[in-house]
């Protein structure tokens, strides 16, 4: 290169040097949680799951008055049939229109689902940051005593209080909620912890910072992440229990419909041929799982600093 | 030495989690409103006597529950409500080589293809065989079991008449179960394994290896998968107990003679010592298999014998 | 001497979200036979990109080879087959890593670990190839290498991980071996030793090295030449006395103050080179280093100076070495803006 520029002797003049100039940063900042949201946005699976969400939460809501019926009415001279204008998933052996049952038992399906997501997201936050800030003997304890109870089987227990308690939404909620806060405590117990070991924090500390701020600034936000994502997660467990509880006649009860006792309900009717009964409800089902599923996902990705690129 | 002492500590856990399990059975059992074990209509004379006798219904709760746990301790879980003459230890021994091969037959399958589906996906990464097994996994942990099985019931055996529809007789009966008993373990076995390979082929060994002019295949072989193997060990255990109370459903709907459709009936009869003996007979199954699971890993993983009972 | 290994003009990009981060910028220099040299710079300077190039180690994608060659014992290595790759990697050039707690493989003996290499690359029996490891595991100065074979990398020491690391580099006698910061991650007294066993293999081997490292006083102590690396280009190489006694670019002079001695006066502060590295996303128009030079003329920020030749074969890229430049006297430019104080970091 030197041999064919046109070097004058003024070129060798000092320049004006600017040493912050050279601080600069010359790739364009971007913060934490604009760059998870930006992340989630382009993970296309996850936008789906998002939408899809949205949209059964809408249909849980709306859903039940679109079409004039209600999901107890019975009509004997219309059982069975297969879905047409009137009927737009058909009605079921007791005449009742499933396309209202559907988006009724949405609504009790997510409901049960967030309700569960929430308790045991509070119980969890509760124990395991009590466990985590107190340490030592009753760190230990606590941790113990919860470890006992999640070895006992998750879906056996909530089947064998289910068996001791009433039918009904809050009970199942219940049920699900007495073993179910187990990972969240351990996972905040975990987050809180290894915070608290952390560096920045330590740092934090060091400089002064009250405990409030440490907590808000710094503890929160960054404990945030896996806990999110391990509430979007729950949410299906939860809906999955719920749907296997009613599978098993101990969940909701007739004429109240959920997704899973809606299944149950079909099971007897695929082998005289009406398939559709079944095909709606487990349709919905699976398409909500997979929705939370692939959000959690996305989350996951999202939040995980070391797929940064 | 170290290692004894751990599988001793590990032991010792397995046994209070039991105990533990065994107590909150009892307790939830004896809070039924009513008495369950009232002497209804049905109730003959000598199955009242018997159940008196097993559960010690006359004397206090508390030695009512001495005296059941020892009675579990020695594997005896009393008489049926509903049976005339058969014992929960009768359903048991009936049971239980039933579900075991269904439960055994759908973990082989499980783990196999979940492990061929995340290794492949790991390596694709991207690409289009990672986005077929992620399908296929995102599928396995959407579709609850019963779906699936009613599903596979609807077009392989009704529609299609591949396989027969219910009941467990032949080889071609246990098809269809173990494949729906299976999915859940297998998508998620696929999406650990798939997450796990991606971390360690990030590893700094990983490039050494790839350094010393391994292959590509001997590198994943040899020094990728035996490492991301181990998280997928841990979880094991808690996959098992997954595909075990996802065989009350299974047992179920195919019409299955396991302990799980027993268990399921038992709720449907209320019939409470089949479902007190059915639940501590799983819990046992299921902590020993995590016992197990856990003195496989420390066997597998050679950093765990140094730190033993620190854990 | 013949060159061993000859890096000429070698440009490397990785694509990112954000654009393609020039991590390599043109970088030239080459191994003779037996010969050790440094690469030196900061961190991130692409030290470590142009190691792995060599063994072709980088992950592409992102990494992609956008101009240059690089040429072992007259193999162009860039167009090599994998194939070709694996009989050179760990049997003609091996690498040894920073990081010697996660280079091994935690999972798999380290006797196994080193005998792979082995294997991999001779015919020879397994009984063999043991005893290969065996000897080589002696060579680095590991006690009781029986047992030590047995063992698992956790059961090492951090300076006997590393020696470890050295043994299965070394196994098949390459002709080169490339050390990539060995002596970063331990404690002083253990660098102290491993470097030292680095010595002895140089003097017992035809074993050429080349040594990154960001740490001079590593480089004086065992380097036969050094070769400066500043944002991704080579900015001064030369011989050790050379570039120690007689540094040409500002850079090296910086990198040279920057660094306590022993028999400095104390009352003599150090001169820490001000600022960072320019980032590699859009690298500076001019000469790289134009920002944070004491020296910076006009021309510095417009043109970027070529390696020229300055004499036994030191050769630098600075404006300061044209004839116009010396003709001027350039003296060292107090800035207008420049308080030189530790305050602008």
């Amino acid at each position: 290169m030197a041999g064919k520029i046109d070097v004058t002797e003024e070129m060798f003049a000092p320049a004006e040097n600017n040493f912050l100039e050279a601080e600069k940063i010359s790739r364009p900042t971007i913060s934490y949680w604009n760059d998870v949201w930006r992340r989630l946005r382009a993970n296309k699976l996850a936008m789906i799951g998002l939408v899809l969400i949205i949209l059964l939460c809408l249909m849980a809501i709306f859903g039940p008055y679109m079409n004039g019926f209600t999901y107890y009415e019975q009509d004997f001279t219309k059982k069975n049939l297969e879905p047409n204008a009137e009927h737009w998933f058909g009605t079921d052996a007791s005449g009742r229109d499933l396309f209202t049952r559907a988006w009724y038992g949405a609504r009790i399906s997510l409901f049960i689902g967030l309700m569960a997501a929430l308790i045991d997201f509070v119980l969890g936050v509760v124990y395991g940051g009590i466990s985590a800030i107190s340490g030592g003997r009753t760190d230990n304890v606590m941790m113990r005593i919860a470890e006992v109870i999640y070895s006992i089987p998750y879906l056996l227990m909530v089947i064998l209080i289910m068996v001791v308690l009433r039918p009904g939404i809050f009970p199942i909620i219940i049920a699900m909620t007495i073993t179910g806060w187990i990972p969240m405590a351990r996972l905040v117990r975990g987050q809180v912890l290894q915070l608290k070991e952390n560096e920045y924090v330590q740092a934090s500390k060091a400089a002064g910072a009250k405990l409030s701020w440490t907590l808000r600034k710094h503890l929160i936000p960054n404990s945030m992440g896996p806990i999110l994502v391990n509430v979007t997660l729950t949410i299906p467990t939860a809906i999955f229990a719920e749907a296997t509880l009613s599978f098993l006649g101990l969940g909701i009860q007739p004429p109240q419909a959920s997704w899973g006792s809606l299944t149950s309900d079909a099971l007897g009717s695929i082998l005289i041929g009406n398939f559709y009964q079944l095909a709606i409800p487990a349709f919905l089902i699976s398409l909500t799982m997979f929705a939370f599923n692939v959000l959690g996902d996305g989350l996951q990705d999202a939040l995980d600093p070391k797929l940064r690129e | 030495m170290i290692m004894i002492r751990y599988i001793l500590h590990r032991f010792m856990w397995a046994i209070i989690t039991l105990w533990a399990t065994i107590t909150i059975t009892f307790i939830i059992m004896h809070s039924i409103p009513g008495d369950p074990f009232a002497k209804e209509g049905t109730m003959t004379e000598s199955m009242y006597e018997n159940l008196q006798r097993y559960y010690n219904l006359d004397k206090p709760k508390i030695v009512q529950y001495v005296i059941y746990l020892k009675q579990v301790a020695l594997l005896d879980f009393g008489p049926s409500i509903k049976s005339k003459t058969l014992t929960v230890n009768d359903y048991i021994e009936k049971g239980f080589p039933v579900s075991f091969h269904l439960g055994a037959q759908a973990m082989i399958i499980a783990i196999f293809f979940g492990l061929i589906l995340g290794v492949i996906a790991s390596l694709y990464r991207n690409r289009w065989p990672d986005y077929t097994s992620m399908i296929i996994a995102i599928i396995g942990i959407s579709v609850p079991s019963f779906v699936l099985a009613t599903l596979l019931i609807n077009f392989l055996a009704v529609k299609w008449s591949f396989f027969p529809v219910a009941t467990w007789k032949s080889w071609s009966h246990t098809v269809l179960p173990s494949i729906a008993l299976a999915m859940m373990p297998l998508a998620y076995i696929a999406r650990l394994m798939r997450t796990s390979m991606i971390e360690v082929l990030n590893q700094d060994y990983i490039l050494t290896a790839k350094a010393k002019g391994l292959r590509k295949n001997a590198v994943i072989i040899k020094h990728a998968i035996r490492n991301a193997l181990m998280p997928v060990v841990t979880v094991l255990g808690i996959l098992t107990a997954n595909v075990v109370t996802g065989s009350f459903v299974i047992e179920h709907i195919f019409g299955i003679p396991g302990i799980g459709e027993m268990f399921v009936k038992g709720i449907m009869n209320r019939d409470y010592p089949v479902i007190l003996g059915s639940t501590v007979f799983y819990s046992a199954i299921l902590i020993f298999l995590i016992f197990i699971v856990d003195v496989v890993y420390t066997w597998i993983d050679p950093r765990i014998k140094v730190t033993g009972a620190s854990k | 001497m013949k060159s061993l290994l000859e890096v000429k003009n070698l440009r490397i990009d990785f694509k990112t979200y954000g654009g393609e981060v020039h991590a390599v910028r043109g970088v030239n220099f080459e191994v003779k036979r037996g010969e050790t040299i440094g690469i030196v710079g900061e961190s991130g300077c692409g030290k470590s990109v142009t190691a792995k190039a060599i063994m072709k180690l980088l992950a592409s994608p992102p990494a992609q080879y956008k101009e240059g060659s690089i040429t072992y014992n007259g193999i162009d290595l860039i167009e090599a087959s994998e194939r070709e790759m694996e009989r050179i990697r760990g049997n003609e050039i091996s690498m040894i890593f920073q990081d010697p707690m996660t280079s091994l493989n935690p999972t798999s003996k380290v006797g196994m670990q080193i005998m792979e290499s082995v294997l991999k690359h001779n015919q020879m029996t397994r009984k063999k190839a043991y005893n290969l490891a065996l000897d080589t595991l002696k060579l680095v100065g590991i006690p009781q290498p029986e047992k030590r074979m047995e063992q698992y990398p956790h059961e090492f020491s951090g300076g006997m991980r590393q020696r470890a690391m050295i043994a299965m580099a070394l196994v098949c006698q390459p002709k080169l071996l490339i050390a990539d910061e060995p002596t970063t991650a331990l404690d002083v007294t253990i660098q102290a030793q491993i470097l030292e066993l680095m010595k002895d293999i140089q003097k017992q081997s035809e074993t050429a090295i080349i040594l990154i490292t960001h740490d001079l006083g590593v480089v004086a102590e065992i380097c036969d030449r050094v070769v400066v690396m500043y944002a991704g280009k080579v900015v001064e190489s030369g011989t050790v006395l050379e570039i120690f006694q007689k540094p040409k670019h500002p850079y090296t002079k910086g990198l040279l103050k920057s660094v306590p001695r022993f028999d400095m006066d104390k009352s003599v502060p150090l001169a820490p080179i001000i600022g960072s590295p320019p980032d590699l996303f859009s690298p500076p128009k001019g000469c790289s280093f134009y920002p944070r030079c004491d020296y910076a003329m006009k021309i510095c920020m417009e043109h970027d100076p070529d390696l020229e030749d300055v004499g036994d074969g030191q050769i630098t890229a600075c404006w300061l070495q044209h004839p116009m430049a010396k003709a001027m006297n350039v003296k060292k430019v107090i800035n207008a803006g420049g308080g030189r104080t530790n305050d602008n970091y």
